[in-house]
């Protein structure tokens, strides 16, 4: 992270490249740069010397199976999640150092420090939410509707690469050059050429812009996945939550994220060609990048939460073993979700002058839209109540979840209303509040969904002694970290502050900062927890033979843990709302069909790789303005599109007997068991099929 | 599932005279705004006007020509997805010029 030499003309071969650019000498950067060069030789090394690279190529790196590419992204987006938070750690670290007399301004210089909570903000949205989000529903939506695959399942792989282009390039810029040191939005006419003209926010142009495209891809695919692909006799008001979510959550994404990729090329074209789309002069209007990047930004957190809300609905049914309470309310509250989100977006904005009548509109918008998550919570609330609820890691982020994130909703609710904002705006306040919905919605959501569903992913049950205690470390480390910043906020202490004069907030930085360590150990334990369940996984405790760990209600766990590469011997009728009780009451689950037929399945393809990761040395290019290698990139990515166009050989079928033989092996693993935990047998006989059937 | 160049579900895929009068119509709904901005012929307001003309005109073009919309009842979800998309972009840009108008006309800009 060095200043780098502003470079008016850049070299043919090397563009805006030279050795000043990376950072030998920075005492912080160059310990994580040799080290993160040390682990990655010694990760190739040892991949080389297992032999292993045939294959990961054959079965991971070039797979169209939905299943391992989600795991593909849960395991980038804990990478990052580690990435994400160091930066996080280093911010607190560095503010409470910065209120202290006796060690004076902190250790981050200014430019330093702006990088840091700009790759915070970046890393932590697109590179950990998202593909977190998006590596859960890969491996759960198509389970769950009874698919064998998504419907475009080259364009899946193809996205998973583009994501992980994007989450390269930040890295990158973190040893090459520098990152952008304009907040995670990029706010112009700050990030304009005329006041940003070093390299870090073209790193954050084409990071958010590879990455997005894939973010529009994927939500193409989902959608038709669910809306072509249900298993026979699932009409839309019988699928369940978590596939409701997943798609209201990728229609907003298929409407948004054109929407950012088109103000990034203008912001590209601002920076590249000259042009005057956000400059302050010329005719450019600098607020109209804040008005396109909030018409984004705002879905977008509807876009990340909406799956956390599906997450949660089906872990709360399952171990209240009781049916979700007000389905079809959900149902509705989230679709009514789907249209409002489009509705508030100026409440990000309230301060820029547009006057009473727009900014009352949008308060009310806002107020109005805490009304669909409200009953949400009621849906859940009622879900538990007289329900035989079951204490388990998953149930435990669950009512974390419950707890914060109702808090976060409240103080968003004080947000929205403008006269208080005008109080409010760019104070500690506002991060509080977005972390408390964030990380107390949206992430507490995933941890349970990722906790429920890893035995199904992997066919090993994490350990749930120390799952309960990072809930717990998350739990109260959340509140040390933030309710103190809250506190701060309303004293007027404003965002991003590199040095800070005020000695009233030094305890309370020392608070946040013992947060911070708490949540450490708790992301510390839960990376240990994986492993540890991961080296496990053969032994009894941890192993899940049944392929129905959790006595659940939905499809998704009708098949073997992890399942089959096709996912299901024959594809059930669906006839009820939770299909999978609804053939246990009737005795008729894991029953051997009279005969299997051939499976039709995708083809793995190279094309996903190569295309995608072709658009590695097109972004860095562009970024270095190294002007061959873009044009190089590009050709190579559509002599490659050509090629995969003509390409005939991509389906073939799975033949019964190979169907047979490994439907035969899960059903006799299950034959001697009861369809209900023997304690839930009695419970779950009560529960009438579904009355509403049409749909 | 299905390789690519093959449709389920029924929707038409187009003929070659469909695609080549749709790339024409966008081709001449691309000039006229073009030659407008280029030439400078016709005031500002005639320009702008003829730019949100040509550019609505040239989104129902790619609808009809590239994408086969028809709003038949096998389209169902089709045309629910144009219906719902339309309501969508049309909330943010009245709303944008709404909020817009309301800036300028607050902070004195574009005076």
């Amino acid at each position: 992270m060095v200043h780098t030499d502003l470079i008016k003309d850049p070299h043919v071969l090397t563009g805006k490249l030279h050795w000043g650019v990376i950072p030998f000498t920075d005492p912080v950067v160059a310990p994580v740069m040799f080290a993160a060069i040390f682990i990655g030789i010694a990760l190739v090394l040892f991949v080389t010397y297992k032999k292993l690279w045939g294959y990961l190529w054959s079965e991971w790196f070039t797979s169209v199976d939905h299943k391992k590419i989600g795991i593909m992204y849960c395991i980038a987006a804990l990478v990052m999640l580690v990435r994400g938070f160091s930066d996080a750690i280093l911010m607190r670290t560095h503010q409470a150092l910065s209120t202290s007399d006796s060690f004076g301004a902190g250790y981050l210089p200014p430019e330093h420090y702006d990088q840091i909570f700009t790759a915070h903000g970046v890393i932590m949205i697109f590179f950990v939410a998202t593909p977190l989000m998006i590596g859960i529903m890969n491996v759960v939506m198509p389970l769950q509707i009874g698919a064998r695959d998504v419907a475009f399942p080259f364009l899946n792989s193809l996205s998973f690469y583009l994501f992980l282009v994007g989450a390269l390039l930040v890295n990158i810029s973190l040893f090459v050059g520098e990152f952008a040191a304009v907040g995670w939005l990029a706010y112009t006419p700050l990030s304009g050429i005329e006041y940003s003209p070093g390299v870090g926010v073209d790193y954050w142009i084409w990071a958010l812009q590879i990455s997005g495209i894939g973010t529009t891809l994927t939500a193409v695919n989902f959608i038709a996945t669910i809306l072509k692909m249900r298993a026979p006799g699932m009409t839309l008001m019988k699928m369940p939550v978590f596939t409701w979510t997943t798609f209201c959550a990728n229609v907003i994404a298929l409407i948004i994220f054109p929407i950012l990729t088109i103000a990034i090329l203008q912001l590209t074209l601002d920076r590249y060609l000259d042009f005057n789309f956000f400059t302050n002069d010329d005719g450019g209007n600098q607020m109209m990048w804040v008005n396109l990047v909030w018409a984004w930004g705002h879905p977008e957190v509807y876009f990340l939460v909406l799956p956390a809300f599906g997450m949660i609905s089906e872990v709360t049914a399952t171990f209240s073993r009781k049916k979700l309470f007000g389905y079809v309310s959900l149902v509705w509250a989230t679709v009514v979700i789907m249209i409002l989100s489009f509705l508030v977006w100026l409440h990000h904005f309230f301060t820029m002058g547009s006057g009473a009548s727009v900014n009352a509109f949008f308060g009310i918008m806002t107020m109005i839209i805490g009304i669909p998550t409200g009953v949400k919570l009621y849906n859940w609330i009622f879900t538990m109540y007289k329900g035989r609820v079951e204490l388990t890691a998953s149930m435990w982020w669950v009512i974390a979840m419950l707890i914060t994130f109702t808090i976060g909703g409240m103080t968003g609710v004080m947000l929205s209303i403008p006269a208080n904002d005008f109080v409010l705006h760019n104070s500690m306040f506002v991060p509080a509040h977005f972390h408390n919905v964030i990380i107390g919605g949206a992430v507490y959501g995933y941890f349970a969904g990722f906790t429920y569903w890893f035995p199904k992913a992997t066919g090993a049950k994490l350990n749930e002694t120390l799952g309960k205690w990072s809930v717990a470390l998350w739990f109260f480390g959340y509140f040390f970290a933030w309710v103190p910043l809250y506190y701060t906020g309303f004293d007027g202490m404003t965002r991003r502050l590199q040095y800070i004069d005020n000695p009233d907030w030094q305890l309370s930085m020392y608070v946040a900062l013992i947060g911070v360590a708490l949540i450490a150990a708790g992301v510390a334990i839960q990376v240990f927890n994986i492993g540890w369940t991961l080296y496990k996984r053969n032994d009894p405790e941890y192993r899940d033979e049944t392929g129905d760990p959790w006595d659940a209600h939905t499809l998704e766990w009708y098949t073997t843990s992890p399942p089959q590469f096709y996912n299901f011997g024959q594809v059930p009728v669906i006839n009820d709302r939770d299909p999978l009780l609804d053939m246990k009451q009737k005795d008729a689950a894991y029953k051997r069909p009279e005969k299997y037929e051939r499976i039709h399945m995708p083809k793995n393809t190279w094309a996903g790789p190569v295309l995608g990761l072709l658009t590695l040395p097109m972004g860095f290019g562009f970024i270095w303005h190294i002007w061959w290698m873009v044009i190089v990139s590009i050709t190579a990515i559509f002599a490659c599109w050509m090629k995969l166009s003509f390409e005939r050989d991509k389906d073939y079928y799975v033949e019964v007997p190979e169907v047979e033989d490994l439907e035969d092996k899960f059903l006799k693993s299950n034959e001697n068991r009861s369809y209900y935990f023997e304690k839930n047998a009695k419970y779950y006989k009560k529960w009438k099929p579904t009355k509403r059937t049409d749909g | 599932m299905s390789s690519s160049e093959t449709g389920h579900g029924g929707q038409a895929h187009g003929s070659v005279k469909e695609y080549v009068t749709g790339l024409i119509l966008s081709i001449v709904l691309t000039i006229i705004p073009f030659y407008l901005v280029m030439s400078g012929v016709g005031s500002d307001t005639l320009t702008v006007v003829a730019i949100v003309v040509a550019a609505v005109a040239q989104v129902l073009v790619q609808m009809v020509f590239f994408l086969h919309m028809n709003g038949s009842s096998e389209q169902t979800w089709v045309t629910t997805s144009a219906i719902y998309t339309i309501f969508i972009v049309l909330f943010i840009l009245i709303g944008s010029m709404w909020i817009f108008e309301h800036l300028n006309h607050n902070m004195l800009m574009g005076h």
